[in-house]
């Protein structure tokens, strides 16, 4: 099949739920209201609470949600073939992301701009406050260590993409110290930044002394270097040191002196890199390769498809981002239909051209067999096979392949360093806000929450051993990862649904995508504990992923049973509060 | 309207219409920074509030003096400020800007 179609059809699919799904969401279930004075405008204070054209802030959101994630999960997903990713990837951004996306904006605007976690606190109590964060910290532990190795896994199979990233760091800084110091429009020096990046990986891909190949410094794949240690094996450990040493230092600078700077430069990226990829698509117009159902897969679809791709088809993320910012600049309540829904339909576009790419890779059906010959080499090899697809893609405008692998791998690190360097900090606060809350005050301090959040992130992405060594097997958190994910964007859902009904809504549109993906990911992570980490059959123990799959089991039915709770109960004092929130 | 000024016309339409497209392309980019931004300002500016009004809050200022000719300059953001701190009317008897 023409891959043209594939993205004719998530395209059409993606209209259609935002011109008629989303408007009926909107009309009958949230029921938007133009005169709603938003927070925006009743608390304006010139920094979190302002007013912004719709536009600007669907743009604004849109690039705050978007970033590797999308990449990654439909890229190893794929092995079930490309047509349960594509229709996953669709159904679930039109009947659960953007209405999860959709309700986390209105749920806060309806409640003075409050974040999801200060809304569960208000809206269950206190017990599912600490559920919040606990479930925030592990998501963002295994976030950092995913991503650790995604950067480690794409520095080493890209090493031409190196240089244009650590370049960027310095590009950055310059950019956040000319705007902060001088004022001005970030818009040219950061256009000027992409160009010395971009130029700078095309002229690595040329030039071998330009690239840091780490593996071959150390003699090659095989080579034994030291401590048992492969040369592989080495390069991941000094990229995983490297990155973490860079990220402590990243996370406890002010975000405007490198973060946002270098979020700036990615947005175009962004903007750059999707628009590269899809105008290779139409101008390649290639054919999917890759099998529509892998009738060879030795692990079922279900329910792993749907924890494998989280980003892309539903991210409790982006009830965050939501919440925590997005609400507090909405004009008008009646944007929240454009900025939250459409914005769940941009990563879904993300997501298809994702698979896409991996899609239109293989020269057969074989090839693509022989790549994703199981459900870990999948996880391994994933990766780099988006990489390799987005170069060929990009190939059809006329750029070398290795030159457009080189540029994709950019983009996906810039991506992940900025997510990796966000997550170090929000687990910072985590753990400073859960020493406050328990009387250790010696653990809130800046450096020791930072050390702490640092050395927990390397010890958990270099534990899981890969084919490749220590190190190497980062993916194997990737379920983890998108179990908690899920878990998150449940607990949203669970708080709209609640809302809804204590406004005496209908709440099936919410409760339903909620208790799919609490099932999905009780099932498969009950299945993963006890069939594959426990050591149960002939299954090799896996104590690590273990006890962190029973954490997340755990909270994943402690969430159904406050959910429950929440349902049967009548208001409590707090909700009471809060239902005189809304009615200001 | 002859078609010389028609010709003219549409560069001029076009001209406009991509520098609103850069604008808002700008301000779609780097409205977060602006905000973090502007809050690092404001934490300055808050900073030295407290400075110039430490000794009317009960803590020794040296430069007390000099800071007292600033007061009528900073009647408004003076007033921006104590609203910033939680305090709905001017905390200070002697400084009443609300």
């Amino acid at each position: 099949m023409n891959a043209i179609w594939i993205a004719i059809f998530g395209a059409v699919c993606f209209v259609m739920g935002y011109r008629f799904y989303s408007k009926f969401i909107a009309e009958r279930i949230y029921r938007l209201d133009p005169d709603f004075q938003t927070p925006a405008h009743t608390y304006q204070d010139g920094v979190d609470y302002v007013p912004t054209n719709k536009w600007i802030l669907w743009g604004h959101h849109f690039t705050s949600v978007a970033g590797a994630a999308p990449i990654v999960g439909p890229a190893i997903a794929i092995y079930w073939g490309w047509l349960p990713a594509i229709l996953w990837v669709v159904l679930g951004t039109v009947f659960a992301a953007g209405v999860h996306d959709f309700g986390a904006v209105v749920l806060s605007n309806r409640h003075k701009g409050h974040s999801v976690g200060t809304l569960a606190n208000k809206l269950i109590g206190q017990r599912a406050k600490l559920l919040f964060l606990f479930i925030i910290l592990i998501l963002v532990l295994m976030l950092n260590a995913v991503f650790a190795w995604v950067i480690a896994n794409l520095f080493i199979t890209f090493p031409a993409s190196v240089l244009s990233v650590l370049i960027q760091i310095p590009l950055a800084v310059w950019i956040g110290y000319r705007v902060y110091r001088h004022s001005g429009s970030m818009l040219l020096p950061s256009v000027i930044a992409l160009v010395v990046m971009y130029a700078t990986a095309l002229l690595a891909s040329e030039v071998p002394i330009l690239q840091f190949d780490l593996v071959s410094w150390f003699g090659g794949t095989d080579t034994a270097v030291a401590g048992g240690f492969n040369a592989t094996s080495m390069a991941f450990l000094v990229w995983i040191v490297v990155l973490m040493a860079y990220v402590y230092i990243a996370s406890t600078l002010p975000v405007w002196k490198l973060l946002q700077p270098r979020d700036y430069i990615n947005s175009h990226q962004l903007v750059v890199g999707l628009a590269l990829l899809y105008l290779g698509l139409f101008f390649g117009a290639p054919e999917m390769t890759a099998p529509s159902v892998n009738g060879e897969a030795e692990v079922s679809w279900y329910p792993l498809l749907f924890i494998t791709i989280a980003c892309g088809a539903i991210s409790g993320f982006h009830g965050l981002v939501a919440s925590g910012t997005t609400s507090k600049q909405i004009d008008k309540e009646t944007d929240a239909r454009m900025i939250g829904y459409g914005g769940a339909l941009g990563e879904g576009m993300l997501a298809l051209i994702a698979i896409i790419a991996v899609g239109t890779l293989f020269a057969s059906s074989a090839d693509f067999t022989a790549t994703y010959s199981s459900f870990t080499a999948a996880g391994s090899n994933g990766l780099g096979s988006f990489v390799k697809g987005a170069g060929q893609l990009i190939g059809n405008l006329g750029i070398p392949e290795h030159m457009g692998s080189t540029l994709v791998a950019v983009i996906v690190v810039s991506f992940a360093a900025t997510t990796l360097d966000t997550a170090i900090r929000l687990m910072r606060y985590i753990i400073a806000e859960l020493g406050t809350e328990y009387g250790m005050p010696v653990i809130a301090r800046k450096h020791v929450a930072t050390s702490i959040a640092v050395i927990a992130s390397a010890a958990l992405v270099i534990l899981p051993e890969g084919p490749k060594g220590f190190g190497s097997g980062g993916y194997l958190l990737w379920p983890l990862f998108g179990t908690s994910n899920q878990l998150l964007a449940g607990i949203t859902l669970m708080l709209v649904s609640v809302w809804l009904k204590r406004q005496g809504r209908p709440v099936v549109f919410t409760l339903v995508p909620m208790l799919f993906l609490l099932v999905m990911t009780l099932w498969a992570m009950g299945q993963q504990v006890i069939f594959t980490w426990s050591g149960f059959g002939d299954a090799d123990r896996n104590l690590l992923l273990f006890t962190f799959g029973s954490l997340i089991l755990v909270f994943a039915l402690w969430i159904l049973l406050e959910a429950s709770r929440s349902f049967r109960q009548g208001p409590t004092a707090s909700q009471e509060s809060l239902s005189s929130d809304e009615s200001r | 309207m002859s078609r010389a000024d028609d010709d003219n016309a549409a560069p001029a339409g076009w001209r406009s219409r991509l520098k609103q497209i850069i604008e808002g392309y700008d301000a779609v980019l780097s409205l977060q920074h602006r905000r973090e931004i502007a809050r690092e300002l404001q934490d300055e500016e808050d900073l030295f509030m407290l400075l110039c009004f430490c000794d009317m809050m009960g803590i020794p200022n040296p430069v007390g003096d000099m800071t007292l000719e600033l007061y009528p300059y900073m009647l408004d953001r003076f007033h921006e400020w104590h609203q910033r701190q939680g305090m709905p009317r001017s905390p200070l008897d002697g400084f009443r800007c609300c």
